[in-house]
């Protein structure tokens, strides 16, 4: 028996391991693997919920993140070689032109 | 200590200890792998919640399909190790108090207002013959319209990676290729 704080307390901790990721990295492929570690901090709440409602809907949510996240990493691996190809480099200082 | 909650502590710190490698690690392979070993820990913490079919989808589509997906982009890019910049003072000061902050916060409401009751492990089933009738009854038509939201995606990821021709490329690619030939 684990408490349900448990379960989300590991899933606050990967949240906020994925933000601080997404702002400290550099590297935007590192940076698009802290969106992943997000997006799995978020699965493990929903299946901790789950399981402590009693409400299987839960698990099906998951399988719908699961979904989305397949999508965005297909267009947002592409978006990344189309931005190495014009700038040749993946250090988004250096991706750049759109900033004042 | 029951077994679930040595199991849980065990899958948790792997998780934990993947997560801050990811972090810590400049070259992206080396952040990529623990990213696997931190979804391959969710998917033993699925086991144990008795998300059998969330935990057989992680590993094949999340910890498989997806890292896949990444490990080939590094290599095609030739990603190396990240050059790292310094941030500004003031997020250094304000932000770093400030998380702390919050987290302790958040660990606090959770720990003392979200209830001591327990998740029973394994007692929802959740193998493939229940999430079924949920998905293609309840659940059908999201489930199809993510079917449309893959196809998008397909597309789109395939016309955003395809080498620009030359009358769609920049002028300046276009002026570089012709000079090669």
């Amino acid at each position: 028996m684990v408490p349900l704080s448990y379960y989300l307390l590991l899933s606050g901790i990967l949240f906020a391991c994925g933000v601080t990721g997404f702002l400290i990295k550099r590297n935007i492929i590192t940076i698009f693997m802290s969106i992943e570690l997000m997006l799995n901090g978020v699965n493990l709440s929903f299946v901790a919920f789950a399981a402590h409602w009693h409400a299987l809907a839960g698990q099906v949510f998951v399988f719908f993140v699961m979904v989305v996240a397949a999508a965005e990493s297909a267009v947002g691996l592409a978006i990344i070689i189309a931005v190495h190809r014009t700038r040749e480099t993946l250090n988004v200082d250096q991706v750049n032109l759109l900033k004042l | 200590m029951s077994i679930h909650l040595i199991l849980f502590l065990m899958f948790g710190a792997v998780a934990l200890a993947g997560a801050i490698n990811l972090l810590a690690q400049t070259h992206p392979i080396n952040s990529a792998l623990s990213l696997i070993a931190v979804m391959a820990a969710l998917a033993g913490e699925y086991l144990l919640l008795g998300a059998e079919f969330v935990a057989a989808v992680q590993v094949i589509v999340y910890a498989g399909a997806i890292m896949v997906l990444f490990v080939f982009t590094i290599m095609l890019l030739n990603a190396g190790v990240e050059e790292r910049t310094k941030g500004s003072r003031v997020a250094v000061l304000i932000g770093i108090p400030g998380m702390l902050l919050g987290s302790l916060l958040v660990a606090w409401v959770l720990l003392r207002h979200s209830g001591t009751e327990a998740v029973a492990a394994g007692a929802l089933p959740g193998a493939p013959k229940v999430i079924a009738p949920l998905l293609f009854h309840e659940f059908l038509l999201p489930f199809e319209i993510t079917s449309i939201l893959i196809l998008i995606a397909i597309m789109g990821a395939v016309v955003l990676a395809s080498k620009p021709t030359v009358t769609g490329g920049s002028p300046q690619k276009a002026q570089e290729e012709k000079v090669n030939q």
